[in-house]
């Protein structure tokens, strides 16, 4: 074999000063990206490995005037199990069987489950939840939330609303006042493994949520809690399909009650034909059922807040509207002289008077007593098309009433151009159009108020949890839409109106009461089913408070001045020494 | 030490200094006293020597310092398994030393083997290199052609026979050193001559071409060792200068070259991509440059101290078998600037320890076939630390004696066994 000779050495040496070169080169590669680039690829790595994980925020409450909540946060758990985390599966079934009150064999299903997590319970009770975590089983998680709660289940549940399963409002002021009741999420962010896992000694930041801020309200606990006792037992006693009942401050638009009966649970949202207490109510919910109508339609009609997205004709409410008209363009004054024969021809047609043998002569402030139809027609026939379609525009009736809850209806009213003297007629004593319940109070309310227009609505103030942070929620006085003695003189043939004419049954011992009846006909006519209203207020000289009452579908006696009256008497007895 | 103690007769030089340990000769590389051992030990010598010489027993050399450095990096090697592996071996397997245990069991049995070949004369495998080159032939080819050969990744490089399941690929770099080795010691003073050069060319280039076909990096370390062997024993200078620098351009202007192959379709598509990658792998995130980009992550995120052994997170399933190939990135990230330019430092000593045993071997085979093994392992360290820092294009590399991979650590310590022979045979100057 041959030597090893010199000249390989020396290429030996050469080849390694090269490898040695190589290596330090990459070496000097090395140190370029863990010393120069480190920054930048730490960063990199670091949002790789982050993972985001929200912190829900508590949702803002909703409390009445008086500081009482309505709409709160309960915290509740959700348990689940983590398949790989799971050392005692035999012990874990058990205790979640005994604790949870659940089959074994579904447990058992899920614990031995190859699945990341598996959620076993969800909306358990906190003191549950802890009970559950307090037995330190590995695999076992118990997170907390927080899910809505409304301490008075069904009451004003068409105002207040409800929220979905990302705390979200769904309806009413829930919807309306979200950007406050909302609060801002917070975060976790933790190191996970390329799978997702969270590494369970990776260091942690939290960024902590913000609660929502509290929403006030200007409703009454007390109010429509009494309101709505009444509203069921109209609704029962006269077999209608539903009742309404509305309760504000005429002054500055704040309401104190809006009941719409059948209410339904805050808490159980879903569930349908809750609160029947009518057969009619009962009957068109079986009616419904048989036409094949799809469950969410039907709870979209539960929901439905009537006073606010429902129109109806106001009938002789709307009286008080046509006489305010009329006295503030001067076409006509209290002592004024009218005859009634029991109907009116306008053009080709003969309008009745409700009183078939009419009121023989009466003066203005008889025929408003009276609710007399024909005196009505005379006074918008004096005012004409123009006038009267100005003074509707100007009393604010045209649009909406700007309201804080969402899905407000519109007024549907004639084209003026299409308006002859009929359909001022029939305008006149309030057929033939259609309005909101809310639409008709706030502009009686108005009317009364001494002449300025009022934005109805329920939100008072919004304020942090900790009170640093407040902001008043304004709806401020609208523009003079009559003169004060207008409002004065209104004022003054309302209280007459109660005092001795339809509206008698609304009088309370020891109170000024004004107000109006009406008894509408539901179309088409021929069914005569009908709404019966009543819209009073008191004081009559200062009012303080006006309340709406429309019964839907009442059996049996069916006027406003017997059925109606009488209960926004009843509610005014007991609310006026609360209110003044 | 209990050899001093035995009267030392040797006549032909006083030993000049007799408290040196047998170990610490060697590494005194210089010129004179290395010399002096390689005369000593020449076959001449041993031929004409004197009776009395035959009779005792000549102290031989052994590497020790090799073998510890074998036995350390196997050792760090089975750490960094355990710490890379063990989340996705839980995973997986449901034991995180699965990994760890089986590099383990198989590298005791490796070291053993090592021992056991550093006691045998290495000339006795001069007698193989034929045979272990044709097997290389017949077991290439019954990857590529029959049922025996499995499937991993997509890329066919597993043979199975009964229980045993191996990369006859790791067989090759072996074989081709024997057989080179074995060449260029019969060529004699031809190998100066450039028809030995193509010689050379002719027995390696099937072979590598052959491994190509599924094994793009191991094509490249055999073609690798075949240069660096044929360059320290050719006297020949610009046929390897002349191929340095037509590496060097090619690399230069890799991404026009590589597409204008593509397109006249000398080039799969997906090396084309390879090359993309490599020159801007964050362009590329999603197709191939995963890897790399969460490699990097992996070493930027190490800086200079690194996150601690066991701290890594791009090993928590980010870097696909950290284990494997990119076993070096965790390395990185775990210990740092440090820790990574140290292992470096451990394999340049080792590649030293080579060039020493090289420079003093008995004769030009035990000397060639120690380059061969100082080529192989050097080429892989180097491509596989240029693929994780994404200096090179990737390709599938492993780290010699660290990554995880049981047919590499069994002919990497037959390829140690046959070095410590070779270091073995060195007589010591007496």
């Amino acid at each position: 074999m041959n030597e090893n000779r010199t000249c390989h050495r020396g290429k030996i040496a050469v080849l390694y000063f090269l490898l040695s070169i190589m290596m330090i080169g990459l070496a000097g590669r090395l140190f370029y990206l863990m010393v120069f680039c480190s920054q930048y690829y730490m960063a990199k790595a670091e949002d790789l490995h982050q993972r985001e994980r929200t912190i829900k925020a508590a949702r803002g409450r909703i409390l009445d005037r008086n500081g009482i909540v309505l709409a709160d946060n309960r915290t509740v758990c959700t348990i689940s199990v983590i398949h790989n985390q799971v050392k005692e599966p035999e012990k874990v079934i058990q205790m979640l069987c005994d604790e949870l009150d659940l089959e074994k064999e579904t447990v058992q299903k899920k614990v031995e489950k190859r699945s990341s997590r598996e959620v076993i319970a969800t909306n358990v009770e906190k003191e549950l939840g802890d009970k559950v975590r307090s037995w330190g089983l590995a695999g076992v998680k118990v997170d907390e939330d927080y899910k809505r709660y409304y301490p008075y289940d069904s009451l004003a549940s068409k105002v207040l609303g409800f929220t979905g399963g990302d705390n979200q409002g769904i309806i009413g002021l829930e919807v309306k006042y979200e950007s406050y009741l909302k609060g801002t999420n917070g975060t976790i962010l933790s190191m996970a493994d390329a799978a997702g896992v969270e590494l369970k000694n990776g260091k942690e930041e939290r960024i902590e949520p913000v609660a929502g801020n509290d929403l006030i309200t200007s409703l009454d606990v007390n109010i429509q809690q009494y309101a709505q006792q009444l509203a069921y037992e109209t609704m029962e006693k006269k077999n209608a399909k539903g009742v309404s009942i509305l309760v504000m401050n005429p002054q500055n638009g704040e309401i104190m009650a809006l009941v719409n009966v059948p209410e339904f649970n805050l808490n159980d949202p879903f569930t349908l034909d809750q609160n029947l207490v009518s057969e009619a109510a009962r009957q068109m919910a079986a009616d419904q059922v048989a036409s094949g109508m799809d469950n969410q339609e039907r709870r979209n009609r539960m929901w439905r807040n009537s006073c606010v997205s429902d129109t109806y004709e106001p009938g002789s409410t709307f009286k008080i509207i046509t006489a305010a008209a009329g006295l503030e363009a001067d076409v006509v004054n209290l002592e004024d002289k009218f005859s009634c024969p029991g109907f009116r021809i306008v053009e080709d047609r003969k309008i009745r008077c409700h009183k078939v043998g009419g009121h023989g002569g009466e003066n203005f402030l008889q025929g408003m007593m009276n609710s007399c139809n024909p005196v009505l027609i005379d006074v918008g026939q004096r005012l004409g098309v123009d006038l009267y379609c100005q003074y509707f525009e100007q009393f604010g009736l045209k649009g909406k009433t700007g309201i804080d809850i969402p899905g407000e209806a519109a007024t549907i009213m004639h084209k003026k151009e299409n308006m002859g003297p009929v359909e001022l007629a029939t305008v006149s004593f309030g057929q033939s159009f259609q309005i909101t319940p809310i639409q008709l109070i706030a502009t009686v309310s108005s009317i009364i108020n001494g002449g300025r227009r009022v934005t109805p609505h329920f939100g008072v103030e919004a304020r942090s949890a900790d009170h640093t942070w407040i902001r008043e929620l304004s709806y401020p006085i609208g523009r003079q839409i009559l003169s004060e003695e207008t409002s004065e003189t209104m004022r003054f043939i309302l209280e007459q109106v109660v005092a001795e004419g339809s509206g008698k049954k609304a009088a309370v011992e020891g109170f000024r009461i004004g107000g109006k009846t009406a008894t509408s006909e539901k179309l088409p006519r021929s069914l005569k089913k009908y709404i019966s209203s009543f819209i009073g207020f008191a004081p009559a000289d200062n009012p303080k408070v006006i309340a709406l009452i429309t019964i839907d579908e009442p059996e049996g006696i069916y006027y406003g001045g017997t059925i109606a009256a009488p209960v926004i008497a009843d509610l005014f007895r007991n609310i006026l020494p609360l209110v003044s | 030490m209990a050899k001093q103690q035995q009267p030392k007769t040797s006549g032909q030089r006083p030993n000049q200094k007799p408290n040196h340990t047998r170990t610490m000769q060697p590494m005194k590389s210089g010129g004179n006293q290395s010399r002096n051992i390689r005369q000593e030990k020449s076959p001449q010598v041993q031929k004409n020597g004197q009776p009395y010489v035959k009779k005792m027993h000549a102290r031989r050399f052994y590497d020790y310092s090799l073998l510890f450095l074998i036995i350390f990096l196997t050792l760090f090697g089975l750490v960094m398994i355990y710490s890379s592996s063990s989340y996705s071996a839980q995973l997986k397997y449901g034991d995180t030393g699965y990994f760890m245990k089986r590099q383990g069991y198989i590298a005791l049995g490796g070291v053993f083997l090592m021992l056991v070949i550093s006691k045998i004369n290495y000339h006795f495998f001069a007698k193989f290199a034929v045979l272990a080159y044709v097997l290389s032939y017949v077991l290439m080819l019954m990857v590529m052609f029959t049922p025996l050969g499995i499937a991993a990744n997509g890329k066919k490089r597993w043979l199975k026979l009964g229980a045993l399941q191996f990369q006859p690929t790791e067989l090759v770099k072996i074989a081709l050193i024997l057989l080179l080795a074995v060449v260029i010691t019969e060529m004699g003073a031809q190998i100066n001559k450039i028809k030995a050069l193509y010689w050379i060319a002719a027995i390696t280039i099937p072979i590598a071409g052959l491994v190509t076909k599924n094994n793009l990096s191991s094509g490249i370390i055999i073609l690798g060792i075949a240069f660096v062997m044929s360059f320290v024993a050719s006297k020949l200078r610009w046929p390897f200068v002349t191929c340095t620098a037509a590496v060097g351009v090619i690399a230069a202007f890799a991404g026009p070259i590589a597409t204008v192959l593509e397109k006249i379709g000398l080039m799969q598509p997906y090396q084309l991509m390879r090359i993309h990658v490599w020159l801007n792998p964050e362009a590329y995130r999603q197709d191939g440059g995963y890897q790399v980009l969460q490699g990097l992550y992996a070493i930027g995120s190490g800086g200079l101290m690194g996150k601690g052994l066991g701290e890594s997170i791009q090993k928590l399933g980010f870097v696909p078998e950290a284990q494997n190939d990119m076993v070096f990135s965790i390395i990185c990230e775990e210990l740092g600037i440090f820790g990574a330019v140290g292992i470096i430092l451990i394999f340049l000593f080792m590649i030293y320890r080579f060039m020493l045993i090289a420079s003093n071997a008995p004769d030009l085979f035990g000397a060639m076939l120690v380059v061969g093994v100082m080529g192989h392992i050097a080429i892989q360290v180097i491509l596989n630390i240029a693929v994780v820092t994404n200096t090179i294009p990737n390709t599938g590399i492993t780290l010699p004696f660290i990554s995880y991979g049981g047919t590499s650590v069994v002919f990497l310590m037959m390829e140690m066994g046959m070095v410590l022979s070779v270091s073995n045979q060195i007589k010591l100057q007496k």
